[in-house]
């Protein structure tokens, strides 16, 4: 009868163990966070930081030269991101369908061999498909050369009209081991008797993929979608190491990131100026909240979960 | 047992301390640097050389990549942990740096009487009461050439422009090296080797920077565009794929003896003599006509300054003082040919390359690059855009026309005397 009345006691342990994770996140992610933010709103005038309100963003998208600047970083992050959407993802689910058959053969080294990219520095990615594909020492142009395609050839990171798909499908063939992963652990999830009884029910290869295991996977899919939205218009190590930052040629391979890190560090002769790179960085920061809000509330609480 | 160790313990770290803080009489100073390609030079030949005549003071150089150095340094001088030397970019970054309180003013600093009023011109504040920095060295832009390519062609080095082409073609006739080792990865390549290579010998030196400067000229006029004209031809004279050509497989083709001529600034020198096996030589930019008063680009290019906050100021003006001083513009100059020392005292020089492209400081006018004073203190930048208007008119995207336009119209956005 007592007991019924009394509280469970306050758990202090609880405190304790969340407080590494608090204490961290929250010196490193959620201050810096706000504190860019808080950047954003001021501006030097006279050697003095003065609050000037949202003036900052008025020029960023009101002056001429800034705003174009900065759509087509953002169209160059979009065009990214589809290449990852449209390329990446399907490859990814693919190679995890065909990594899950029971036929294949020595799986363990396809896929340790297709992860293995992701964990290089973007830095030795950059430099070494630069020299792949270099015009005059890369292997590139003498490949294509031997299978009589040598035409085909153009320096791609040297083109306008190529140079951002270029870096982008490197970019994919760096890290298309991760939804590969990530699918590949879902699907191993499914369980043998669902896909029994479907054997069962006469539906096999092709068929059993999209209707049995496809809307299985779905929760996962959705989960790499956002990563890589989120990777995508977080972009800058690749193209600054093999662009620079002044991503060119003539700002074609310009994304929010080598934007943001010209504009609040400065390049060459230009001075850096911290309180529009601030505000280039909230731009992306609210960008990216859009986005993955549009998920989690637009989709994620639609899609269906099966339970075993 | 425990007690005991602890104790020991304790008397070996009084000990230990005891012992750095007989070493602490010895003063280390730190350079910030871009150069990461002289770190050799510096540990090899300049530091021991200022070490044995400066007991108690030790140096430690510690460069950056170039491209990185500004970042790099703005990112470590707002932390408070930057070295007490700091090796200054010519103008208005280091004028940022100074009016930040980041660097020291030089004005009581004995050693800048060695320096002449242009030399100084880069590293003062607009005033010219107070010199941030002891100027170092300059760059002289140039072409050097392949001898052999030249003989293999049978031309002869060309003065004129006119000439210039014929030798171009004639290379590219023959077929046995690309005519012209240049590429627009980068796009500074096109600037920097290209239009201020070229360019003053069109605008006339001094006179049309300053001119630019004052307001009178703009860059639509014909001796801003003409260079881009120029510039323009010279694609056909690429080799294959320049548009992703970076700078160091320029610099690579040219040693390896494909390439005939090289669109240089002088600090290739010491690295080309130490890579290239066959004869190379030099010549001043071409002219217009035969008989032209000849314009080079002398650029101020690097000095060193000192670190407002350091602890060692005392230690620290000693090497500055050191530096303004004969003996390191000797040292420097012959450790580094291409880097002309900007000290008022003659510095004969033993490397070929080096004293070809110095002498031409007797024949031609000097100049510096046309963006570095004032022009490029605003938004958008005007040194930035003169590479991306550099690559495109190689390239052939914009016209020499359109590119004068759109950089007229980006400096008169913010410059007053241009509106």
């Amino acid at each position: 009868m007592e007991e019924k009345s009394h509280k469970p006691p306050f758990r202090s342990h609880i405190l304790v163990f969340l407080a590494p994770a608090f204490l961290i996140y929250t010196s490193f992610m959620v201050i810096p966070l706000f504190g860019t933010l808080q950047m954003s709103l001021y501006s030097q005038i006279d050697g003095v930081q003065k609050f000037v309100g949202l003036a900052n963003f008025a020029t960023l998208f009101g002056d001429e030269r800034w705003a174009q600047s900065f759509w087509n970083a953002l169209v160059n992050n979009t065009w990214f991101f589809v290449i990852h959407m449209l390329v990446q993802n399907p490859i990814g689910i693919l190679l995890a369908a065909l990594l899950s058959s029971n036929k294949l053969r020595m799986r363990a080294f396809y896929r340790t061999s297709i992860f293995i990219p992701t964990i290089l520095s973007f830095v030795i990615v950059g430099f070494a498909w630069k020299l792949i594909l270099s015009p005059l020492w890369g292997v590139a142009p003498s490949m294509l050369d031997a299978i009589g395609l040598k035409s085909l050839f153009a320096p791609w990171l040297g083109k306008e009209e190529y140079a951002l798909t270029t870096l982008a499908l490197i970019s994919v063939w760096q890290f298309v081991g991760i939804p590969m992963m990530l699918i590949y652990a879902a699907m191993l999830s499914i369980p043998d008797e669902v896909l029994e009884a479907a054997e069962c029910d006469g539906l096999s290869g092709n068929a059993q993929f999209w209707k049995i295991k496809l809307p299985l996977i779905l929760p996962s899919i959705g989960i790499i979608s956002i990563l890589t939205f989120v990777g995508n218009f977080n972009a800058f190590d690749l193209i600054y190491s093999a662009q620079g930052a002044l991503a060119g040629p003539n700002y074609s391979t310009d994304v929010l990131g080598t934007f943001m890190f010209r504009t609040f560090f400065g390049f060459q002769l230009q001075l850096g100026d911290p309180n529009m790179g601030s505000a280039i960085a909230s731009a992306m920061f609210f960008i990216i909240l859009c986005g993955v809000s549009i998920y989690l509330f637009g989709i994620q609480t639609r899609l269906r979960r099966y339970q075993f | 047992m425990k007690r005991n160790s602890l104790k020991l313990m304790l008397l070996a770290s009084t000990i230990m301390g005891a012992a750095t803080a007989t070493h602490a009489a010895d003063v280390t100073l730190t350079i910030e640097s871009w150069r990461n390609d002289d770190l050799a030079i510096w540990q090899e030949k300049i530091i021991p050389a200022f070490e044995a005549d400066n007991p108690g003071i030790k140096i430690k150089f510690t460069p950056s990549a170039p491209a990185e150095y500004n970042a790099v340094l703005n990112s470590k001088l707002e932390a408070g942990s930057a070295g007490d030397l700091i090796t200054c970019r010519p103008f208005d970054t280091s004028l940022a740096l100074y009016n930040n309180g980041h660097l020291a003013s030089l004005a009581d600093l004995e050693g800048m009487s060695n320096f002449s009023a242009v030399a100084k011109s880069a590293w003062i504040t607009d005033d010219g009461s107070h010199p941030f920095c002891v100027p170092m060295a300059s760059v002289i832009h140039g072409f050097i050439y392949n001898a052999e390519a030249l003989e293999d062609a049978g031309v002869k080095v060309p003065t004129t422009e006119a000439e210039f082409f014929a030798a171009l073609d004639a290379i590219k006739a023959k077929g046995n090296y690309i005519p012209m080792s240049m590429g627009t990865a980068d796009q500074w390549e096109a600037a920097t080797m290209g239009y201020n290579n070229i360019g003053p010998n069109y605008w006339k030196g001094e006179e049309g920077r300053n001119a630019l400067i004052a307001g009178t000229q703009k860059l639509t006029d014909e001796g801003w565009v003409a260079p881009y004209r120029a510039l323009a031809k010279w694609k056909d004279y690429l080799g294959d794929g320049f548009e992703a050509q970076s700078y160091p497989d320029s610099q690579n083709l040219f040693t390896l003896g494909r390439a005939a001529i090289y669109p240089a600034g002088s600090w290739e020198i010491s690295g080309f003599n130490a890579n290239a096996s066959f004869k190379m030589g030099a010549f001043i930019p071409p002219v217009q006509n035969a008989g032209d008063e000849c314009h080079i680009s002398d650029h101020t290019d690097i000095a060193i300054g000192m670190n407002a906050k350091t602890e060692n100021a005392a230690a620290a003006k000693t090497f500055l003082n050191w530096v303004a001083s004969s003996e390191f513009a000797k040292i420097y100059a012959n450790a580094l040919p291409g880097f002309f020392p900007l000290s008022s005292a003659p510095v004969a020089l033993e490397d070929p390359l080096a004293q070809e492209f110095i002498s031409w400081r007797s024949k031609c006018k000097s100049t510096i690059r046309s963006t570095y004073q004032i022009l490029s203190r605003g938004t958008p930048n005007l040194e930035t855009e003169t590479w991306n208007a550099s690559a495109q008119v190689i390239k052939g995207a914009e016209t020499p026309e359109a590119a004068g336009k759109r950089l007229q119209d980006g400096l008169a956005s913010w410059y007053k005397p241009q509106q």
